[in-house]
């Protein structure tokens, strides 16, 4: 049977984990590989890196990070920001990414999904959803790291985006992300009956039991989080094992 | 020992040599007709669409020289679906080392389990029988991403239950075939890998 997955989230700067890391032997600001090797050891079933670099110099720092990631890393990652162009796909996909997560680019430039999904392959392209909630059935889908709202809706965009050819949806709530309070159950669950390719909910696990939730009353197919496991809030065998005694399906 | 991985226009073909560094084994990635012959063994990986494939494969004749090779193959997801007789996907013959044929996943209508295609992730492998696996392997998860498959058959080295039980793996003679990914597999995969070349 088809295990929920559990994502763990690094964002890099640089080539180095930003946000405190409170892992024995790892510095606050730490080596991604040897973080990500951790993760993958404890049972990560997929690990998302997401470069938050704005200089030029960076991003190719991150390039030389994500061949090292894959030289490493013996389970699949997604890496993703700042890539708008078919060439920075294809630079990832050369150092051995296996999937790219495409966010305010495919806002600005929704053909971007079509281009990337013809030249890769649908597997290889997430589209990430960043939405905050308006009223009823409304979110306004959000760029820029949820800075700036946009014109496009959450459920017609995420349904644009996988007839465009998107693999994945990443959907990130806004008003859930950093509270702690439990994924948006209610959303995601709308989202998965719309949609035929798997959904990725991200923002706000607090507890193990948010997990539970997001896989059954969420409908969710794998579920994001960061800080929780970073600051050792849970680990990821006791997650895993609390699931599968809560009756889901996963890899232990 | 040397293993030749085919270098052709499919994607995330690097994982496969990083996975084979990781275990040590010497490889090159390579289109080059004798050194693919000369390997001890060869992997035929691959990530993309089948017809564009199968394509690429005949105006570069890499379609007969596969066919031919005589020491131990391991095709991989793509690899292993055009190995088979005919894909689905943009209905092409394929390479017909399998006799068997790649069919799309149809989502069960209604759809009450939220089952998604393709099927992404890390599913269960069963019923093992072939040279890659060994009685451990039984039941444990590896990693899958596809929206095509192979139904059960004659040539059936593991099976994997998704909408419907389909081969996870096939075997015939010196050819093996996985439809998930070994080389993303962590450590299990890493086994199946070390099986084949120990073959």
């Amino acid at each position: 049977m088809l295990a929920k997955r559990i994502i763990p989230c690094l964002d890099i700067k640089n080539g180095m984990t930003v946000k405190g890391i409170k892992f024995v032997g790892i510095k606050e600001v730490g080596d991604p590989v040897e973080l990500g090797a951790l993760y993958a050891q404890q049972g990560a079933d997929e690990l998302v890196f997401l470069d938050i670099t704005a200089t030029h110099e960076g991003r190719k720092t991150f390039v030389d990070l994500v061949k090292r990631i894959a030289q490493h890393i013996n389970i699949p990652f997604t890496v993703g920001g700042g890539i708008s162009e078919i060439k920075d796909a294809e630079a990832l996909l050369n150092a051995g990414a296996d999937k790219i997560s495409i966010n305010s680019s495919a806002v600005k430039n929704p053909q971007l999904i079509n281009d990337m999904a013809r030249n890769f392959g649908s597997q290889f392209v997430v589209v990430a959803i960043d939405a905050k909630h308006f009223e009823g059935d409304e979110w306004i889908v959000t760029v820029n790291g949820g800075r700036i709202p946009t014109e496009k809706r959450l459920f017609p965009w995420a349904k644009e985006a996988e007839e465009r050819g998107a693999g994945e949806i990443l959907f990130t709530s806004m008003d859930h992300d950093g509270v702690k309070q439990g994924f948006a159950n209610q959303a995601l669950a709308k989202m998965s009956t719309d949609l035929s390719i798997p959904i990725i909910a991200s923002g706000g696990a607090g507890s193990m039991e948010h997990f539970k939730d997001v896989f059954t009353v969420g409908k969710a197919d794998a579920g994001l989080a960061a800080s929780i496991f970073h600051y050792k809030e849970i680990a990821i065998p006791d997650l895993k094992r609390y699931l599968q005694a809560e009756g889901i399906n996963v890899r232990l | 020992m040397k293993i030749a991985i085919i270098k052709y226009n499919a994607g995330n073909i690097r994982s496969v040599s990083f996975a084979l560094d990781r275990l040590g084994v010497e490889h090159s990635i390579t289109a080059d007709p004798e050194e693919i012959k000369s390997a001890d063994k060869v992997i035929f990986p691959g990530v993309g669409e089948a017809s564009s494939t199968m394509k690429y494969l005949k105006e570069n004749k890499l379609d007969q020289l596969i066919v031919n090779l005589k020491q131990p193959v391991l095709g991989i997801c793509l690899g292993m679906q055009l190995m088979c007789s005919h894909s689905e996907e943009g209905d092409v013959p394929c390479l017909g080392i399998f006799d068997e044929q790649v069919k799309k996943f149809e989502l069960p209508k209604p759809n009450p389990g939220f089952i998604k295609v393709p099927h992404m992730g890390w599913n269960t492998i069963t019923q093992l029988h072939s040279k890659l696996f060994d009685e451990t392997l039984e039941g444990e998860y590896v990693y899958f991403v596809h929206s095509y498959y192979v139904a059960r058959g004659e040539h059936t080295a593991a099976t994997t239950p998704y909408i419907l039980p389909f081969s996870a793996a096939l075997h015939k003679n010196n050819f093996y075939a996985t439809q998930f990914h070994p080389e993303k597999s962590g450590d299990v995969g890493s086994r199946i890998l070390e099986n084949f070349i120990k073959l």
